[in-house]
């Protein structure tokens, strides 16, 4: 056998790959829930928080910036880890699943808040006190004027962003969510043969290479296009 | 009664005294013109008059309503008080009649169709009907400038407020404005404007007020004002603009 011959009978072996190629497919549908459901929660989360920072109440905007740096500085995975395993002790289960939709949820929130923070606070003030000055409310200003604005500003980063803290549902492996790269993890082990990861690298291609490029062409459309 | 009445305003920003106790009364149908070096709390006194700041101490009534008392819905006074910025600030995201009809829409409680009648009408009042469905990036300084002014008249204020209308626009665009300006005080809105423009001045202000550190120096008619300044500081700085 050849080294060639044998590259390929171990990353590519055929009939391994046909085996456990449903269960991959399983588990780019639990990766895809998984990930969808993350980005749901964690744009909407981050955007109300950031609302609420806009309020201007100091105690809150306090709690929220105290908040957000947590989930950015902790790694997801230490995250995932302690609600999995940590949560438990106060009579919490949460599932793997759950624990790791959680976990990707905060982290994307504390993220996209300091984003639409960003934006929001990039809005000229000239643009509350033209809004303002025709009698619009604060909240009819912030709604109508300054939203629409900011959020224009924040698709690029926000795209590049969420792309990156969704691929992290991998780690929901370490946990036992039957997402790719844990339905590979247990084919590996099962077969002996490390083809399943190769699958589980082209599937994980299949989903965010699209992303990835939609992600630029948005970076380069929107940029400064006002 | 007077459309304007502000007595004995102070505004401080921290340690700065910026305004230092000005009175400033305004009747029906007249235009008051605000000079000043810069620094002297011109602007200041205007945003004063709609709250955009909030005086220290001293009394606000436009129209009848005190805009300084708590009970006031601050919002409701506004639509009576049009404003217009130096650097236009109109919505970058919304088309010229967007920007007229939002506050039409949302504050004066017009609906849709409504508010683009009255918004039409606006802007076919500074000139620019054939401009409606145009995003400020697509129109001239003076253009936006003008869009502006639509935005602030369509709601039908009692006052206008005019801090530097001019001063953000080149040259060659400064007359359409100020003709448009000319239109308005021709059907008797009362305004106050905070420019240099001295030929403006000159042929349309009924008062001209010069202002320096916070305080009124001199006020009277323009050919007072300009002509035969009593005040040292009036002189120097009429001289000066006059030079340059």
């Amino acid at each position: 056998m050849s080294n060639w011959d044998r590259f390929l009978e171990t990353f590519f072996n055929a009939k391994v790959m046909a085996k456990y190629l449903p269960d991959i497919l399983h588990g780019m549908l639990v990766t895809i829930e998984l990930a969808a459901l993350v980005i749901v929660a964690g744009l909407v989360a981050g955007l109300a928080l950031a609302l609420l920072r806009s309020l201007g109440f100091r105690p809150v905007n306090l709690l929220i910036v105290f908040v957000v740096d947590l989930f950015r500085a902790l790694p997801p995975l230490v995250i995932i880890v302690f609600i999995y395993f940590g949560l438990p002790a106060v009579q919490l289960s949460p599932s793997g699943f759950v624990s790791t939709w959680l976990s990707l949820t905060l982290v994307l929130m504390a993220f996209s808040e300091e984003i639409y923070w960003a934006g929001i606070t990039s809005i000229a003030k000239g643009q509350w006190e033209a809004a303002r000055s025709t009698g619009l409310s604060y909240g009819q200003t912030l709604i109508n004027v300054v939203l629409p604005q900011a959020l224009r500003l924040t698709i690029p980063p926000l795209t590049n962003r969420t792309i990156a803290i969704t691929k992290g549902t991998a780690l929901g492996t370490v946990v036992a969510v039957s997402e790719i790269l844990g339905m590979a993890s247990s084919a590996v082990s099962n077969s002996y043969n490390p083809s399943p990861l190769t699958m589980a690298a082209i599937a994980y291609l299949i989903l965010f290479f699209p992303m990835v490029v939609f992600g630029r062409w948005l970076e380069t459309r929107m940029a400064w296009k006002r | 009664m007077p459309i304007v009445e502000a007595r004995g305003i102070h505004k401080h920003f921290g340690a700065l005294h910026v305004l230092k106790g000005v009175d400033l009364v305004l009747a029906e149908r007249e235009l008051v013109f605000v000079i000043g070096p810069s620094g002297s709390g011109k602007s200041t006194l205007l945003r004063c008059l709609n709250r955009l700041e909030e005086p220290s101490s001293g009394s606000v009534v436009v129209d009848g309503v005190d805009l300084l008392d708590p009970r006031t819905d601050i919002n409701h006074a506004r639509q009576r008080i049009g404003m217009v910025f130096q650097s236009f600030n109109l919505y970058p995201h919304m088309t010229a009649l967007g920007n007229v009809t939002l506050a039409l829409r949302k504050v004066a409680g017009k609906s849709r169709g409504e508010a683009d009648a009255l918004g039409h009408a606006a802007l076919a009042r500074v000139g620019l009907a054939d401009r409606a469905g145009h995003t400020p990036g697509q129109l001239s300084g003076g253009q936006q400038q003008r869009v502006a002014i639509a935005r602030a008249i369509a709601l039908e204020p009692r006052v206008m407020l005019f801090d530097e209308p001019t001063s953000a626009l080149d040259p060659e665009l400064v007359g359409s404005v100020l003709g448009v300006m000319r239109d308005l005080r021709e059907s008797g809105m009362a305004m106050i404007v905070v420019s240099h423009e001295m030929g403006f001045a000159r042929n349309a202000a009924d008062r001209v007020i010069f202002m320096d550190e916070g305080a009124i120096v001199e006020e009277g008619t323009p050919a007072a004002i300009f002509e035969a300044p009593t005040q040292y500081r009036t002189r120097a700085f009429i001289g000066q603009i006059q030079r340059h």
